[in-house]
């Protein structure tokens, strides 16, 4: 009796198992044509611009192994350490100044505009996030040339002494495309912040009233502290937008004049696609993508950290 | 709470100030559109002579008709076929728990801030080897692997929360995987689905990189690829070049306004998330 038990229980397990093997193996099959489109279309070619990174290669020809020859270049050619600096500069223009503004201008549609005009506002300040880049890139491109919109503007009011071709004078171009940036991103920033205030517990601000704070101290010890993770949120999209831009300064400068817009994006297509220096414009992406990823990961760790 | 009427009025204007900085240059490159084509107007001036026309020379120049095909088909190509592979890795990722699901979650999450540029080299040359270069799957196909970190990433989300009774009770009544997942799951997660669609069709839309890099014949091209030949061709004729660019808007800006609240949202949960 008990050995027939045992046997039952040993037949029964087994078909427990064969269940569960097709289990995992029918959810496999669910992951697979999603896993099998990232390989080949994203890790592969990602693999592949490493390896091109070691060689000297014009595309067409044979290869030549060169070891870390080409990352070399990117952090002792002047115009190649130009074009990451240019990124980090465009950095405070996409990141820092839209997320604080936005700060701003969040606590305004919060504190005093929630009816009609806040709505209206949010519609409004959101539509360069759906325009595509390259459209926001022709439009500056347009409202900062010599008889533009911005120039008209500043002689209205007297300033006529300052006008110029904004996006072709080397001492302005970077700061005119960080302008595009700010119009670009700053309303995106805006809503998610004021989003996320709306999810603040209003007995928080009214305790802190009863308790005397001022307009300041409620910001730095309630607002700031509870929208943690949105500014991270905002910090991390603008950044890689600054790092990885590439659309709006194709359209509005082309990099230049010189290289004083140039960026990492503007200069892999152009040593790849123009100088056909393939091996160069890999080492150029290895070391964006690692950019990337080296400032993403401390803003994700302090915005998540404490949850 | 309590605001006083110099902070309402400072706040109010900020607002109306803002929103001045945002439609400005809309009008700006409208009223220049009215211009005639090939002068160049001043920021800001009502043309004495409207030119109406430049618009229908903008559409014909700028090829509108085959244009709004070949992005509509890209859009159509790309975004089911993301959203029916990413929802399904998602609900075995999320809900199935399949063995290396971790892993399979870092893969992909690893893939959320690659910028495009950072593989945009090998894809020409890839795409060469397999003959589909400068044709619209040049775009379409890694257009769909680019977008799974972020979908298969956003339907996980939402798997993840799901309990696992209803599985287990379907499972009871004798349930195939496939059934559970068509006809309980599915139907269940259509928000976080039109979501993602949503916000795929806009980023496809807008694209272009791939397109500029893949594409050479801009009648191939999303909208975004085609405004960038467009402007190649067009710089000097300031005129015909904002009213171009006006028409190659305006989809998007009716879906927009049509929409502006599943966008808006999209746009935000999917950052939030992301």
């Amino acid at each position: 009796m008990t050995a027939l038990l045992a046997s039952f229980r040993t037949s029964r397990r087994t078909v427990l198992r064969k269940v569960l093997r097709r289990e995992v193996l029918i959810g496999w099959l669910f992951v697979l044509p999603a896993l099998a489109w990232y390989v080949v279309f994203v890790l592969q070619p990602l693999v592949l611009t490493i390896q091109y990174s070691f060689y000297h290669w014009n595309g067409v020809g044979p290869a030549t192994w060169v070891g870390l020859a080409n990352y070399g270049t990117v952090l002792s050619d002047s115009d190649l350490l130009q074009t990451i600096l240019n990124s980090f500069q465009l950095v405070v223009y996409f990141s820092f100044i839209p997320v604080a503004l936005a700060l701003v201008v969040a606590s305004v549609i919060h504190r005093i505009a929630r009816g009609r005009l806040g709505a209206i506002a949010r519609t409004v300040l959101f539509l360069p996030q759906v325009i595509p880049l390259v459209a926001a890139g022709i439009i500056w491109g347009w409202l900062l040339a010599l008889p533009g919109l911005v120039n008209q503007l500043l002689a209205a009011i007297g300033l006529e002494g300052i006008g110029r071709a904004w996006l072709g004078d080397f001492d302005t171009a970077l700061p005119a495309v960080g302008v595009i940036g700010i119009w670009v991103l700053l309303g995106f920033c805006s809503v998610l912040l004021q989003t996320g205030m709306t999810k603040i517990d209003p007995a928080l601000y009214e305790s802190a009233r009863i308790d005397g704070a001022g307009w300041f101290s409620e910001f730095r010890a309630i607002t700031l502290p509870s929208l943690r993770y949105e500014i991270g949120v905002c910090l991390t999209v603008t950044t890689i937008a600054a790092l990885a831009a590439f659309d709006i300064v194709y359209v509005a400068t082309g990099g230049g004049p010189g290289h004083a817009t140039s960026v990492p994006g503007i200069q892999i297509y152009i040593l790849a696609f123009v100088q056909r220096q393939i091996g160069l414009a890999s080492a150029l992406a290895v070391v964006l993508m690692l950019l990337v990823l080296l400032v993403i990961i401390p803003i994700q760790r302090l915005s998540r950290e404490r949850d | 709470m309590t605001t006083s009427r110099s902070e309402l009025v400072a706040g109010r204007l900020l607002l109306v100030v803002l929103m001045t900085i945002v439609i400005l240059p809309f009008i700006s490159i409208f009223l220049t559109a009215l211009h005639p084509s090939g002068t160049l107007p001043s920021g800001l001036e009502w043309p004495a002579n409207p030119q109406w026309g430049n618009f229908v020379q903008a559409f014909n120049v700028a090829h509108m008709t085959t244009l709004l095909g070949s992005s509509t088909f890209i859009v159509i190509a790309v975004v089911p076929v993301a959203v029916v592979i990413s929802t399904m890795a998602g609900f075995a990722i999320g809900l199935l728990r399949v063995p290396g699901a971790r892993l399979l979650l870092f893969l992909f999450v690893f893939g959320l801030t690659l910028p495009f540029e950072g593989i945009i080299i090998p894809l020409y040359y890839l795409e060469r080897q397999m003959g589909i270069l400068n044709s619209r799957l040049a775009i379409v196909l890694p257009l769909i692997g680019l977008f799974m970190p972020f979908a298969v990433f956003w339907m996980r989300a939402h798997f993840v929360n799901m309990p696992s009774e209803l599985t287990e009770a379907a499972r009871v009544d004798g349930a195939s995987t496939w059934d559970v997942f068509w006809r309980i799951h599915v139907p269940l997660a259509r928000p976080p689905i039109a979501s993602l669609a949503i916000l795929m069709s806009v980023w496809t839309w807008n694209q272009f990189l791939l397109a500029l890099v893949l594409v050479e014949d801009p009648d191939q091209r999303t909208m975004a690829g085609a405004l960038g030949a467009f402007q190649g061709h067009y710089a000097t004729d300031v005129p015909l070049l904002c009213a171009g660019t006006i028409l190659i808007l305006l989809p998007t800006l009716i879906v927009f306004i049509a929409f502006q609240r599943q966008v808006i949202a999209a746009l935000l949960q999917g950052s939030l998330k992301g």
